[in-house]
């Protein structure tokens, strides 16, 4: 069972030594003559103000809300749809179900603006 | 049935070398070096392909010994230029998630790669003395037991999510920061009906693994067509629409590049990164158009299956012709692999070149037209798709 994710392991340490590598190689490479100019955050050459890591607008949050919501709904869907031949009229109907719920809770999450960027 | 399956049910006796782990760390390391080729090319052809839309002459300043080459060597210099270049820290950056950024989002680009069929598989046979016959296969896809194929694609893919946001967090700078919020809404806005447009074409080729995708659509007469191959674009052609235009938004590409959209974020998330930390990202960004391609090829256009040259028969046509010349069926599995690799490569070299022709054809999309576009237009039609393709099953067997 496990056996066939060891090409995956293979594959993950090749793809780990290549960004490690070429990381490695271009610092040994590259020159290194820093100044305080050069390190200054690049703001389209205005000083930075203030700190970056600050608040920022809440559509964000809901949008990774409604995307954990939905997300889940269509990884229920996968299994349902491989095995949607043997699940039958039966299957059909429990999945429209269950889809007409979340259904409902777009057209909520839509009618209250949520959906919106202004 | 014909091909591989013949082939596989006369034997006494079949070993697959797959399950190797050294043969698997050989493929790897020859994949990432096919990648590592197509990247430059793919570069090239992005800027020449740009010029020739715009009118423009292009890259061509490079000359060896005085011979012109289309810029063809203006990839290579890129790339020495890259290693060579300084790769230092801004002062406002988190030194370790700023290092690792660059890497979390270009590993799982890479590992996708792992359950990708490139080709058919390369067969091999021996007789023993008492006419037993052991055949011996070697697929062309690092991961080809792997069952849950596309899931794997998606959950791995989705992951560099995190190196976005994180590479843009930790820069420090105002741009990046931002890019990376927008960059993140929008792709987990759009792996909704990324997935959702593939749940109707689950439905039809009822497996996850890629393997068995490529393997259902061979042959041709679809619908009673007797020319009409069995591909999945013209099972679902609506999936499809919505596959396309989900994996534009999945890579950020022109018209949903609004994450790197240079007149306002000046570069997006990786605006304050240089050397070869920036190449990382860049090529994580062709490694995933590879990945999409490469995907639209397997899940709507047959894989590596020749449209017109397999008719009827599943897998392996082009076997049965070369062994026709008394050839071993090594070579002729060779041979029938190299044909399948070009063809597949043509199929996914198609729809990359469609990723720079869009890109340099339409002007891009507002942020918000984008949300909406992802979640009032393309999550509904998703699931009207997978309705209809119900119906349609569930009343007519498709």
């Amino acid at each position: 069972m496990t056996g066939q994710y060891i090409p995956i392991l293979c594959a993950a340490v090749v793809s780990v030594g290549l960004a490690a590598g070429m990381l490695l190689l271009s610092r040994i490479l590259g020159p290194r003559n820093l100044t305080k100019r050069k390190t200054s955050t690049y703001e389209c050459g205005v000083e930075p103000t203030g700190s970056t890591r600050e608040r920022f607008p809440i559509k964000f949050y809901i949008i990774a809300m409604l995307f954990i919501l939905f997300d889940i709904e269509i990884i229920f869907m996968i299994p349902w749809a491989i095995e949607f031949r043997q699940l039958g009229f039966l299957g059909f109907i429990e999945m429209a179900v269950f889809i007409g719920v979340l259904v409902v809770g777009l057209v909520y999450v839509w009618k209250k603006g949520a959906l919106e960027w202004d | 049935m014909h091909g591989i399956f013949t082939l596989l049910a006369t034997s006494t006796h079949v070993e697959s070398l797959d399950g190797d782990w050294l043969w698997a760390l050989i493929k790897a390391i020859a994949f990432v070096g096919i990648f590592l080729t197509i990247v430059p090319v793919m570069t090239w052809v992005e800027r020449r392909g740009s010029a020739f839309i715009q009118d423009r002459v292009g890259p061509n300043r490079i000359t060896v010994f005085g011979i012109k080459n289309a810029g063809l060597l203006f990839p290579m210099a890129d790339g020495l230029k890259f290693l060579f270049k300084e790769d230092f820290l801004p002062e406002k950056a988190e030194k370790i998630l700023y290092t690792l950024a660059p890497m979390m989002i270009m590993i799982p680009a890479f590992i996708v790669y792992a359950v990708v069929p490139f080709s058919s598989p390369i067969m091999h046979e021996s007789v023993a003395d008492d006419g037993a016959i052991t055949r011996y296969i070697f697929s062309i896809q690092i991961a080809p037991n792997l069952g849950v194929g596309l899931l794997f694609v998606f959950a791995i893919a989705s992951l560099g999510t995190y190196g976005i946001i994180v590479g843009g967090w930790s820069g420090g700078s105002k741009y990046s920061f931002l890019g990376s919020m927008r960059a993140c809404a929008q792709m987990i806005s759009y792996e909704i009906p990324l997935t959702l447009s593939v749940i109707g074409i689950l439905m039809v080729y009822q497996t996850l693994s890629l393997q068995g995708m490529v393997a259902h659509q061979t042959g041709g007469g679809l619908l009673g067509i007797s020319w009409l191959p069995h591909w999945g674009i013209f099972v679902q052609p609506l999936g499809f629409i919505l596959f396309l235009v989900c994996a534009f938004a999945e890579t950020n590409r022109a018209p949903f590049d609004v994450v790197e959209s240079d007149s306002e974020l000046v570069a997006g998330f990786h605006t304050d990164y240089s050397g070869f930390k920036f190449a990382l990202f860049f090529m994580a960004e062709y490694a995933s158009m590879v990945t999409m391609s490469a995907l639209i090829v397997i899940l709507f256009f047959g894989g590596w299956h020749i449209p017109i040259i397999t008719p009827e028969n599943p897998g392996s046509y082009l076997i049965d012709w070369f062994r026709g010349f008394d050839m071993s069926l090594l070579w002729a599995s060779i041979l029938t692999t190299v044909i399948h690799f070009a063809v597949f490569m043509a199929k996914t070299g198609f729809f990359l070149w469609l990723f720079i022709w869009v890109r340099w054809t339409l002007p891009r999309f507002r942020y918000d037209q984008l949300q909406a576009l992802g979640w009032k237009v393309l999550l509904p039609l998703g699931l009207v798709n997978v309705a209809i393709t119900a119906l349609l099953l569930l009343f007519y067997g498709m």
